[in-house]
This record gives structure tokens, C-alpha cells and sequence, in this order.
């Protein structure tokens, strides 16, 4: 088994959602991730979400805009990414760490290339925002071959008719995207987060995992109701604005503060 | 590489031109693009939407546009010119058209694909603000709403289309991240249209973004073509020999070109802005650049060797951009058309030469091709014949002109 299928079947045992957690990579700095991500680790995170920046991040919001206007200005190479990929995989054998961005920072060298050096630094899966089912071969077969989960992102806007599509060759788990919008700004009402995860659970056995404009404890207790998992991301991205290099403490004190919504939301065991 | 039947087959099914294009957006967008794609397909086959493109572009846009034979123009470069050399100039006289530039043609095809869909609200980006004005134009000839997304460092460049888009009723918002030029202002109206799905179509003003976008901007950009074509064969019975096109996004190239690609002894010459020099910075995506995806579309970007998108450069607003339709980087991969660049330096010097010929003043975008002219006709026999797009005129571009020249107005 996978470890993010491992993870999430942990969790499901625990009866609880799995805490998924964005920050980018080489924000502030690249010497600076190791530490956020013990501290994401250390604060209760059970899946690392890593941002890959890029200069034209146009599905995210203000805040991860910025994160990556930081990252790119303190000189992140995809080099650096990879070496904080295989140092964090040194020190967190069994932590699931997916990596997130855009597509042509992952093309770039080829899709061969990228998931050969993703799967040799212990990447367990990736998600990219701007490559549909639709041109999966651009970079979904390469990561299949190298056994790293495609993740796959749904939307309010996916459709019935087009869930098969976005499901076909869909791996790790699947990613409810909540709003139609971009990353941080506003959240979904509970009412309809319900019952698109539940639309979701009808055509799929892959963990859902849902994520857009979660901030609070009680926001991620409400969807660790009824997800397999809650993502968060721009809260964190801002902690590392404000925090800089010293963002490791208040990260790990934000994260203990969801992972206790989270575990005070416990499910009947299934 | 084996020639194909035709160059005009492209694209495919999925919107790839060759290993170009296609449909790389998020997930959010993709069921709205799949039904563009199938409004479009429906659109093209309805004989009323042909109609009404067909009227709204003779009566409100004034087509068709003049072919001019540039004659001081020609007299002018054969000066300098060996004896039997310097080729005919004729132009596309696209500037001529309801809002100074080819950017309308496009305009007229999309809100009507848009009322079609049943949108209620227009976006749009805009870089040098003729794509903007054009926009806020039809936007206001049928009573939408409209914003438009406009790099800071432009909004201030081109202070006379900003003025003309609000006038026209249109909200502008300018840009202030990355470069503020029209790559960013193309990022922030993708994140509009992601949060404003149900309601809004994003105009498009340049052949590329996610398919089908390259393919209908392309054919509603194609009357250029077919018109200059038909109008060659009625003046003088023949066609040019050689077409040339200034390059942002590549839309008033590749409707000039797409009607001429499969006659066989018509060249093609696509001009991107060289900048400061092609060593510098500048904005030549198949020069300087590699295959990369951008908004929407696999295609040639300006790029490090991360995949990190570059910032662009020309005194051009409008060609200032990393990227190129992908339709171009097919054709120059398979060497249908060529591609050069031309400097801002160039270009000035080749807009004051037009100004003074001809009595036309271009915009800097043309001026870029018209440089082009200028070294191509040399090389060329006085009964060969140089067809080049006016794209656009120059009121927009004066401010820039006078401050480039050292000249205070």
C-alpha cells in the first residue's frame, strides 16, 4: 500500500479526516522549508502538500501569489525543491509528501525527467492545477509508470457527466476544490461541501479531500465530518509571510490548533 | 518532414496543432471551455450567426478594409536599392477599421458567441489597450458589462486607450503584479473567470489561450486574409509573394496568413518585436525561446531553463508578451511561414518612414513589420509584390513615439 493510502486508511481507523497542508516551497527561503515542514509534521499534519513556485500562479489568490513571488525572489531552483523533497523523506519515512504547482515548471526537462526525479526523491504523488484529463499525456502517464499518484481535482463546476473523466487514471486521492475561484479568498457553505462530497463518494473509492478558503479549527471539524480529508493552505502561506525564517513555532502551534478540530470531530468507525 | 495536404487543417479534435495548443487550464474552466467548443461548432455552422458577423463587420466595422498600394513607400526603398531590385509594397489597411485595429473583427465574433451562451458579463486583458478598447466597443454596441485587465505599467503607457475604454463604458483594472504588462493582466483575468464562471465569457484578444480559442480568434481573424486575397486577384490578377505580419499573440499574422498557407508560392514572414536585441531583453518567443505551457496552451515561451516564464520586453505594448499563438509555433516548426524579429530602434525608424511616405501613421505594432519591409523589398525584384498588414494606427502610440525620440508634447 501506498503511503498516502496507508495515511488515510490510519486516519479512517482513528475515525478522523486526514489534516492536508499546503506551504511553498523555498518561502521564505529554500533553507528555510525543512523546518516548516518538521513543524507541519510535528503540529498534527498527516499529508504534506509542497508548492512548486511559479512566476504566473493564476489560479492562486493574493496570499500564495506572494509566497511564490518570495520563494522565486530567494532564488528557488527545481533543484532546491527535489533536495527538500529527499531531505524531508530522510527524516519522515511514512509522511505522504505530494508536490502541487503548475505545469511548466514540471514539463519542463520533459515529463519523464520530472517523474523520475520526483519518485527518486520520494515523492508520493502530484497535482497539477493546469493539466486536465483531457492532456493527461503531457505528464500523467510518465507519473504513473514511476508509480507517483496523479491527483486528480474536482470542481463545483465538474459535472456528473464529466466525473469519469476526471477520475480515469486518477490516483492518491481526489481534491474537491470547493469554490470556483482561486486559492484563499472565500469558503463554500457546509451545505453544499456536503453533499458534493457525497455526490463524490458515489463514483469513487479514492479518499476526498477538500480544500479552498479552510482557515479555522471549526471550518476544518464541519468538513472533517463528512471528508476523508481537509486541505489547508493560505492560512499557513500567510504565517510564513508575516513569520519569515522564524514561521516554524507559529506553524506548528496553527496546525495543533486544526489538528484538535479535526480529532474533535471524530467520526462512528465505518 | 513530409509536407501535409493542407496547412489549413489544424487543429485536431483536442485543439493540438501539431505538438502545440491544446486545453491546459484548470479544472474549474474545462467544462466551460468543452462548451464553447461545442457552441462555436454550432455557431460556425448556423447560417444567421455567419449573417450577422457578416453585417455587424460591413456596417459597424466598415469592412471590407482598403488594399493599398504603398507607391512613395516602393519609389522610396528602390533608391536605395540594386537597379531591377525593390519589390512592390501593398498594405492590409486593417488600421482603417471602427476603432483603429484589426482587434475588433475578433470582438464581433465572440460577444455574439457569448450572447449565444447565454454570458451576462464580459472580460477581457489587454496589452497596448486596442484588444480593451475593442472589447469595451462591442460591449457597449450590445449592453454588457465589461472589465478590463490591464498591466499597471501599460494603463500607464497607453493613458489614451485607457481614457477610450472608459468612456466606452468599461471598468479597468490595472495590473500591479509580476511585470504589470499583459502577461499578468492575463493571469488576473483567469482568476476572474474561475470565480465567475456561471456568468462571464473572457474575450480573448490574441489567437492562443486554451483551445478552441486559438482556432475561432483565427477564423473570426481570417476575413483579413480572404479579403486582401480576393482583392490581389481583382487589382492586378495575381497573388503576393511574399506576406508579412507583426507578432504579439500572433492574431493579425495568422489571419492574414491562414487563407494564403496552401497556395504554395506565397511567402510568409511573421515579424516578433526584438526588443532592446535579441542578446537583451525583448519579446521573441520562437527566437529566444523553448516549448513551454502558459495560459492555456502548449506553445513557444520565453523561459529559464526552469520553466520559469521570463519577463518580455518591446516598445510595443502590444507585442510584449512571452508567449506566441500556437498555430505559429506549428507553422514555424514545419517551416510553412518564417520568423524574424525587428528592435524598437527598427521599428521607430520604420514608423517615421511610413509617416512620411504615405501619410499614415501606424501603430508601433506594424512598425514592426513595415521595418521588416523595408529590408525584405531590397532583396526583392521590382515585379515582386510585398502584401503587409497595417494592423493598426499609431494615435495610441504618439506619447511613446514623442518620449522615444527625446521630444517633449
Amino acid at each position: 500500500m501506498s503511503r498516502i493510502a496507508e495515511t488515510f486508511a490510519r486516519c479512517r481507523e482513528q475515525g478522523r479526516a486526514a489534516l492536508v497542508t499546503f506551504v511553498t516551497a523555498g518561502d521564505p527561503a529554500p533553507a528555510a522549508t525543512g523546518a516548516i515542514l518538521d513543524a507541519l509534521v510535528a503540529g498534527g499534519a498527516d499529508v504534506i502538500e509542497l508548492g512548486m513556485p511559479f512566476t504566473d500562479p493564476m489560479a492562486d489568490g493574493p496570499a500564495i501569489q506572494l509566497a511564490n513571488i518570495r520563494s522565486l525572489g530567494a532564488g528557488t531552483t527545481t533543484a532546491d525543491i527535489l533536495a527538500i523533497v529527499r531531505e524531508f523523506r530522510s527524516r519522515h519515512a511514512d509522511v505522504p509528501l505530494v508536490l502541487m504547482g503548475y505545469a511548466n515548471p514540471m514539463v519542463r526537462r520533459g515529463a519523464d525527467w520530472f517523474a523520475e526525479a520526483a519518485a527518486d526523491a520520494g515523492v508520493d504523488g502530484v497535482i497539477c492545477v493546469d493539466i486536465p484529463p483531457e492532456e493527461d499525456d503531457s505528464l500523467g502517464v510518465a507519473l504513473r509508470a514511476r508509480g507517483i499518484a496523479p491527483i486528480r481535482l474536482a470542481t463545483p463546476t465538474t459535472d456528473v457527466a464529466r466525473l469519469p473523466a476526471v477520475l480515469d487514471g486518477a490516483g492518491g486521492f481526489l481534491y474537491y476544490v470547493s469554490v470556483a475561484g482561486i486559492t484563499g479568498k472565500q469558503q463554500a457553505a457546509q451545505a453544499s461541501i456536503d453533499a458534493a462530497v457525497a455526490r463524490l463518494k458515489q463514483s469513487t473509492d479514492l479518499p476526498i479531500a477538500v480544500g479552498f478558503g479552510v482557515r479555522t479549527p471549526e471550518q476544518a471539524a464541519a468538513i472533517g465530518g463528512v471528508a476523508d480529508g481537509v486541505v489547508v493552505g493560505s492560512a499557513i502561506v500567510e504565517i510564513v509571510g508575516v513569520h519569515g525564517t522564524a514561521a516554524a513555532e507559529p506553524v506548528r502551534t496553527y496546525i495543533q490548533s486544526l489538528a484538535a478540530g479535526l480529532a474533535s470531530a471524530r467520526k462512528e468507525l465505518a | 518532414m513530409n509536407a501535409p495536404n493542407t496547412f489549413r487543417a489544424q487543429p485536431d479534435e483536442r485543439g493540438h496543432f501539431g505538438q502545440f495548443g491544446g486545453r491546459y487550464v484548470a479544472e474549474t474552466l474545462m467544462p466551460l471551455i468543452l462548451d464553447l467548443e461545442r457552441e462555436y461548432r454550432a455557431a460556425k455552422a448556423d447560417p444567421a450567426f455567419q449573417a450577422q458577423f457578416d453585417d455587424l463587420l460591413e456596417h459597424y466595422v466598415g469592412r471590407p478594409s482598403p488594399l493599398y498600394y504603398a507607391e512613395r513607400l516602393t519609389e522610396t526603398l528602390r533608391e536605395s536599392a540594386a537597379p531591377g531590385m525593390g519589390a512592390q509594397i501593398w498594405f492590409k489597411r486593417d488600421e482603417l477599421n471602427h476603432t483603429g485595429a484589426h482587434k475588433i473583427n475578433n470582438c464581433i465574433g465572440q460577444i455574439l458567441l457569448a450572447m449565444r451562451m447565454g454570458k451576462t458579463r464580459i472580460i477581457a486583458e489587454t496589452g497596448a489597450g486596442q484588444h480593451g478598447v475593442a472589447t469595451a466597443t462591442v460591449c457597449a454596441r450590445f449592453g454588457l458589462p465589461c472589465t478590463i485587465f490591464m498591466g499597471a505599467k501599460d494603463v500607464e503607457r497607453q493613458q489614451p486607450n485607457v481614457f477610450r475604454m472608459k468612456l466606452l463604458g468599461a471598468e479597468v483594472r490595472p495590473v500591479a503584479s509580476g511585470a504589470a504588462t499583459l502577461k499578468d493582466a492575463m493571469n488576473e483575468a483567469l482568476r476572474d473567470w474561475v470565480a465567475n464562471v456561471h456568468d462571464t465569457f473572457y474575450i480573448i484578444g490574441t489567437a492562443a489561450g486554451p483551445h478552441p480559442y486559438p482556432e475561432l480568434v483565427r477564423d473570426f481573424q481570417s476575413v483579413i486574409g480572404r479579403e486582401a486575397r480576393a482583392q490581389m486577384l481583382s487589382r492586378i490578377n495575381r497573388l503576393p509573394d511574399l506576406l508579412v505580419a507583426a507578432i504579439g499573440g500572433g492574431s493579425n499574422a495568422i489571419g492574414l496568413f491562414h487563407p494564403f498557407l496552401d497556395d504554395a508560392d506565397v511567402a510568409m514572414l511573421g515579424i516578433e518585436a526584438a526588443g532592446h536585441g535579441l542578446d537583451k531583453q525583448h519579446a521573441a518567443s520562437l527566437a529566444g525561446g523553448a516549448p513551454g505551457i502558459l495560459h492555456g496552451n502548449k506553445t513557444y515561451l520565453l523561459q529559464d531553463e526552469d520553466g520559469q516564464i521570463a519577463e518580455a520586453h518591446s516598445i510595443s505594448a502590444g507585442l510584449d508578451y512571452p508567449g506566441i499563438g500556437p498555430e505559429h509555433s506549428w507553422l514555424h516548426e514545419i517551416g510553412r511561414v518564417k520568423y524574424e524579429a525587428v528592435t524598437d530602434v527598427e521599428a521607430l525608424d520604420a514608423f517615421q518612414l511610413l509617416c512620411r511616405t504615405e501619410g499614415i501613421i501606424p501603430a508601433l505594432e506594424p512598425s514592426h513589420a513595415i521595418a521588416a519591409v523595408s529590408r525584405k523589398a531590397r532583396e526583392m525584384r521590382e515585379d515582386q509584390i510585398i502584401l503587409a498588414n497595417l494592423c493598426g494606427r499609431g494615435d495610441k502610440d504618439i506619447f511613446t513615439v514623442a518620449a522615444a525620440l527625446g521630444v517633449a508634447i
